[in-house]
């Protein structure tokens, strides 16, 4: 999965008209899903090294799994390794409203302007 | 002088891999091939199930198989005994098949033979409960294993792969004798998270289930019968 999330970040450094230096990452991961953030968030300070995203922060929010029963009509709060139906009714888990979110929501970056530095404002 | 700014972006992590998946698939509908991804933990006998597969299908249908394998190609080697082609890929310190990978694989198949006359592929996946559930390689539908020994727990602990699944096979049955895992609550437990997946209850060893599972390979070849038809037509 880090292997996909420094793809998918170069893709968009390298389709940017000058590259840019990024400063923050900010990853969105639901509790249903392969990922865990501890575990992303090593290998990605291990793999960063020696690579445009040396010196990024990755930044991870959490989304919870939250499934809706369509008997009760009402979202539920699966246990993770334990219930995965409906609590009330125990109508099984076939609607998942969260939780399989895997994206990058955004990316903190700047650009050195040296131009701007070089000459005086025209006042 | 810095000048910040924040790009919104909002892009799956997994859009390439699922752009490469989508990309196989139409590969696989092109030549009328239906793909099956069969996934499990190491040792849930996957190989196995593939070898009474070849046993008994390669008569009636065109096969070939993509072996994912960390390092080496014994499973591959295991395979290819019943003289159908079979595809391996290392896939190295990767613990899982993506859709680049078996992309690779399928041009390998379409340079070595014509893909049309092919019904079926099967990609056995490598030995991971996790990661596989994640990534798509351009199957039509997942095959999940789970043996016996593995415990009723495990659909419970590893979510994803059994809420994925199109098709569980209960494994190893023939063991049922000695072990205290109760079948009935691991049915329950994947019914819960996945309650139209098909289960069928297996033992390689013993045949127990297997004429179900090659029915439900049938059925898949059937589902997709007019368009190979169609196909057929237009060459």
């Amino acid at each position: 999965m880090t292997k996909a999330l420094i793809i998918t970040v170069k893709d968009w450094w390298e389709s940017q008209p000058v590259p840019p230096q990024i400063s923050c990452i900010h990853l969105i991961v639901g509790k249903f899903t392969c990922v865990e953030p501890v575990s992303l968030q090593f290998a990605f300070n291990v793999q960063k090294q020696n690579t445009f995203l040396e010196g990024v922060e990755l930044a991870i929010q959490e989304t919870p799994l939250i499934a809706f029963c369509h008997h009760c009509q009402q979202d539920y709060f699966p246990e993770m390794g334990c219930q995965y139906a409906c609590p009330q009714c125990q109508y099984p888990m076939e609607d998942i409203r969260s939780g399989r979110e895997l994206k990058i929501d955004r990316i903190e970056y700047s650009f050195e302007t040296e131009d701007s530095a070089a000459y005086a404002p025209n006042l | 002088m810095h000048q910040t700014f924040d790009a919104a972006l909002g892009i799956n992590l997994l859009h390439a891999n699922q752009e490469g998946a989508d990309h196989n698939r139409e590969h696989f509908d092109e030549w009328g091939i239906i793909c099956l991804n069969v996934m499990s933990s190491p040792g849930a006998g996957k190989t196995v199930l593939l070898e009474r597969t070849l046993a008994a299908l390669s008569s009636e249908l065109k096969i070939a198989v993509i072996e994912g394998d960390m390092t080496t190609e014994l499973d591959a080697d295991r395979l290819r005994k019943y003289n159908v082609p079979v595809i391996a890929i290392n896939t190295g310190r990767s613990c899982h098949l993506d859709s680049k990978m078996v992309a690779g694989g399928i041009h390998q198949l379409s340079y070595q033979y014509n893909p049309a006359e092919f019904d079926l592929v099967l990609v056995e996946n490598v030995g991971n409960l996790v990661c596989p559930a994640e990534f798509e390689v351009g199957e039509h539908a997942k095959v999940a294993l789970l043996s016996l020994t593995e415990g009723e727990d495990k659909p419970l602990k590893y979510p994803v792969m059994f809420q994925e699944a199109d098709c569980l096979l209960i494994t190893k049955m023939d063991l049922a004798p000695h072990l205290d895992v109760d079948v009935d609550r691991i049915v329950a437990n994947v019914r819960q998270m996945n309650p139209h997946v098909a289960i069928v209850p297996v033992s390689a060893k013993t045949g127990e289930g297997l004429d179900a599972w090659f029915d439900w390979v049938r059925f898949q070849i059937k589902r997709s019968a007019p368009a190979k038809q169609q196909l057929s037509v237009v060459h």
